[in-house]
């Protein structure tokens, strides 16, 4: 094998804050006082938190050390499946950062906040081409309240019907969140298995599926990176009992400008900006949710809405139906910015190019792959592949060894044992914006790494070691969880 | 485009590879009637350039300061941001990162959110932080919901001076599963009126705001005895402005189980809203029970320190539809943008700056007074107060608009009996000219 991307350098040891610093130390610059002071009644009067007194120094030299501990998009490929870890274009934190847009106040008049009301109201429409569902909200703010609005919204929909209904249908290869989302609107979920080709048999909907279920809740590619091809089928059984179709849509970059979302029989659809629409994740959000639903729905869409009238761009509370509000203000707006500006960026073509090239990614390492690492279910993926350690127990190899062993290499590990219908699952996601090169290369240490495991497996069951910090002891953090310093 | 990588020449060696003949035949198990017919009806792209020119005409179409002067607050604040948080903010290795599943390549993110979760409780009073949640509003229903599965209980009471756009996603959350929400009524000096508790049993929780939405501190040490009458009842302290604990007694200390709300003071931009940050902090024995995700403290094999993401046992990921919340993806950006302003601001720093809030709203306040505008709520304030003017004001204050001031919120929307009655806000960002400048605008 050639030179590996990942290799040593100097990583510095950093304190925590508070071993840090001496008491008088400044690092804000405090506006002068050009007021009195005003007495403050000592019953409520504080002492005030015991943060340590850092200088401007203290704190860029921390972060920055911490910072280089971390592995970003921009650092190296980052397979995480599921997860949609592309580039995050550098020209949508221009934008985001403009002083108009950072500096709006939510509650100012319509008159005064034209902009971010009209730049709301595009990538609504944006988000409604894309899909094929005409209604849409931004104003979830991540994946999984997004779902939460959709439960709310199946809800909503049954009660108006005059009988409200108390059970969920979803898949075992559907997202983790989906069951917790659905409890919260009361709703019992049923667990659906999925078919030996990795998807689902109408039969088995057929067989679930009463007038005491709100629906189901199906991602489409499911988590083992396979389109749902009987969804059509699936769809028309819950329409046929009254409910409704959910569609998780954190894979959409597998099928934009492909499939028209409203055409499967899908009713409502959340979108993941910070996974299809190349926001950047922040190591745990901010996110963004937004929910894309039939005309139909429309009426039950959280509040206020966008609406555009002759006077221009205004929030709307007049919708009797609607299920609510999900957020204090409309969302979050900082990352609606960076996703409107990604789609204007790539245009209609370009976003369908993006899926082309993802898919063909995700199919071209299954397909170099699979001679080396297990492959559950061989056939074309979408997106995404799922491989397990099958073919590495009997060197005793786990998937969490190959993981570890990956980072040495340089590469972020892909996400591990999930989804759960595949026992020690590897799910590779490479996404469109990784280059042949590095695809290939790749490749290639998966393939190293599939070698070590049966010549030399200690390397594995060692790894990593130039990492920061080795494999640490989740046990411990769990049996005495020690949550501050 | 170039964010797209591929030549054609590695798309056609890639397809060999694969085995279709082109890049539609990788789509061959989609059935042809889930097919798109015709491209997505989308803009034409737009070069980089000309994106700067359409987005720099769309952020300008927005008012914001130094052009215009906005005394309104009401969740949303304007407090000054140091380069050294905004440039620390943008290293990419913290910000393109995903949620720390490995934490051998995510120390960083992992202790900045450990830092954070300490400073949070330090502030607050408590025990315990997570790692965040989406802003104060989900906040503070979580709160509630955890108050329910602690306390089994189906039933809670929440002053009608929490944010009134809180209170409706406290609704949004609460009412498809049938739980019981009380509203408590408010006194005439602008505090919660807990009179009303009396008569209620079998509470889950009680959630009290301070400062509250009229900007007034609550006396949180006489609602947590109230409050505590019933032993099993939790105290939930919400607030939409904590740097007012950098002057004010925590949650923690006066007595409330669970301090939760908004964090978009400490250093975060206002964004029209968000992204924010859902601060919630309570006791080590309710942690099991807590939402969020939380890091924690151990060692690698070495042992040497190390964090990692613990506790997961809560989440819906391993517990499903028994998980204590849907939380997922949460503010880890915005938590850290906290941890970055926080430790910049220090412990002298905080101090400093609150009672510099507080007394910037003071000196509007009493020079509003002397003009003969009515003060009508006596508790005291933090950065924020009512103030009532004449009947017919709202047309200076549309007015106003034109001169590029903002002259607070008007409460009419939120509160049927404040006709007339507006919430100003002034921070450090307000000098005494500009306020002078608004006492005469709003006077004359």
């Amino acid at each position: 094998m050639k030179e590996t991307v990942g290799t040593h350098g100097l990583v510095f040891n950093e304190p925590l804050l508070w071993e840090k610093g001496a008491a008088g130390r400044n690092g804000f610059s405090m506006p002068p006082r050009d007021v009195p002071e005003s007495p403050l009644d000592e019953a409520l009067a504080g002492d005030g938190p015991d943060f340590p007194d850092l200088s401007e120094v203290d704190v860029v030299r921390h972060f920055t050390r911490l910072s280089q501990w971390n592995f970003g998009v921009d650092s190296g490929m980052y397979p995480l499946g599921s997860c949609t870890m592309k580039y995050n274009p550098k020209t949508n934190e221009r934008q985001a950062t403009l002083p108009g847009f950072t500096g709006a106040h939510p509650l100012l008049p319509a008159e005064l906040c034209q902009g971010t009301l009209q730049l709301m109201y595009d990538l609504q429409e944006f988000l409604a081409a894309i899909t094929g569902l005409p209604a849409v909200t931004v104003q979830p703010a991540a994946g999984s309240q997004g779902e939460l609005t959709g439960m709310l919204i199946f809800a909503a929909y049954h009660k108006s019907k005059g009988k409200a209904r108390h059970k969920i249908l979803i898949p075992d290869t559907a997202h983790g969140t989906n069951p917790a989302s659905a409890a919260l609107c009361g709703f019992k979920a049923v667990a659906v298995a999925s078919n030996e080709r990795g998807v689902l048999s109408p039969e088995t909907v057929a067989g679930l599926m009463d007038e005491d279920t709100a629906g189901i809740m199906i991602t489409n590619p499911n988590t083992l990176g396979l389109f749902e091809e009987n969804i059509h089928e699936v769809a028309r059984i819950v329409h046929d009992k009254g409910g409704l179709v959910y569609g998780d849509g954190a894979n959409m970059n597998a099928i934009m400008g492909i499939v028209d979302v409203s055409q499967l029989g899908v009713d409502v659809m959340h979108l993941n900006l910070h996974k299809t629409f190349s926001t950047p994740h922040g190591g745990g959000g901010p996110g963004s949710g937004p929910v894309c639903v039939t005309s139909e729905l429309a009426p039950f869409l959280p509040v206020p809405r966008v609406v555009k009238t002759q006077k221009g761009y205004e929030l709307s509370e007049d919708f009797p139906q609607s299920v609510g509000k999900l957020h204090a203000f409309y969302g979050n707006f900082g990352i609606l910015i960076r996703a409107y500006s990604y789609i204007l960026s790539m245009g209609a073509a370009g976003l369908k190019k993006a899926t082309q090239l993802a898919v063909l990614n995700a199919n071209y390492i299954k397909e170099k792959l699979k001679g080396d690492f297990h492959l559950p279910y061989d056939r074309p993926c979408m997106h995404e592949c799922v491989f397990n350690d099958k073919n590495q127990e009997a060197y005793r190899v786990t998937t969490l060894d190959i993981a570890k062993r990956l980072m040495e290499y340089g590469f972020h590990p892909p996400t591990v044992y999930f989804p759960l219908v595949v026992h020690g699952a590897i799910m590779v996601e490479p996404t469109e914006t990784e280059c042949k090169q590095d695809i290939d290369a790749f490749i290639e240490t998966m393939k190293a790494i599939a070698a070590e495991a049966r010549e030399n497996p200690k390397l594995l069951h060692e790894a990593p070691q130039i990492t920061k910090v080795r494999r640490l002891d989740e046990t411990l953090a769990a049996r005495k969880p020690r949550l501050t310093g | 485009m170039r964010y797209l990588p591929h030549t054609e020449e590695e798309i056609q060696a890639m397809l060999q590879e694969v085995g279709v003949a082109d890049l539609e035949g990788l789509f061959s198990t989609i059935p042809g009637d889930c097919r798109r017919d015709g491209d997505m009806p989308l803009p034409e792209p737009m070069t980089e350039w000309e994106l700067n020119a359409h987005m720099d005409d769309l952020a300008a179409r927005t008012a914001a300061a130094p052009q215009y002067r906005i005394f309104m607050g009401a969740g949303s604040y304007d407090h000054f941001i140091p380069s050294a948080t905004s440039y620390l903010l943008s290293r990419s290795e913290l910000m393109t990162a995903y949620t720390p599943y490995q934490p051998e390549i995510s120390q960083g993110t992992l202790q900045a959110i450990f830092e954070y979760q300490t400073f949070v409780t330090r502030l607050l009073g408590l025990d315990v932080a997570n790692a965040s949640m989406y802003d104060g509003a989900s906040g503070l229903a979580e709160a509630l919901l955890m108050a329910i599965r602690v306390t089994r209980r189906k039933k809670v009471a929440v002053s009608s001076l929490i944010n009134p756009l809180y209170r409706r996603v406290v609704r949004t959350y609460l009412e498809p599963t049938g739980y019981e929400i009380v509203e408590l009524p408010y006194t005439a000096e602008g505090r919660t009126d807990f009179s009303a508790l009396a008569g209620l049993d079998e509470l889950a929780g009680v959630a009290v705001q301070s400062p509250n939405f009229l900007g007034c501190i609550e006396d949180l040490q006489a609602v947590s005895d109230t409050v505590h009458a019933d032993k099993k009842t939790m105290m939930i302290a919400c607030f939409s402005e904590p740097l007012a604990f950098g002057l004010l007694k925590s949650p923690g200390s006066q007595g409330a189980d669970i301090a939760c709300g908004e964090g978009q003071s400490f250093g975060i931009p206002r964004s029209f809203g968000g992204p924010g940050l859902g601060i919630f902090a309570t006791r080590s024995k309710f942690v099991r029970n807590m939402p969020g995700r939380l890091v924690g403290q151990t060692v690698d094999r070495e042992g040497r320190r190390g964090f990692v993401l613990t506790l997961s046992t809560r989440e819906q990921h391993i517990r499903r539809e028994r998980a204590t919340s849907n939380i997922c993806s949460n503010q880890g950006l915005c938590a850290t943008n906290a941890i970055m302003y926080l430790s910049t601001l220090g412990g002298s720093g905080i101090r400093q700056l609150a009672r510099l809030n507080r007394d910037k709203a003071e000196y509007l306040k009493g020079a509003l007074a002397r003009a003969g505008v009515r003060i009508p709520f006596g508790a005291p304030t933090f950065n924020e107060f009512v103030a009532g003017f004449p009947k017919g004001f709202d047309a200076t204050w549309k007015k106003l608009l034109k001169k590029k001031i903002v002259a607070g919120l008007p409460l009419a929307p939120y509160y049927d009996d404040m006709a007339d009655y507006y919430l100003l806000c002034a921070t450090e960002t307000c000098s005494r000219e500009d306020m002078d400048l608004l006492v005469k605008e709003v006077t004359s």
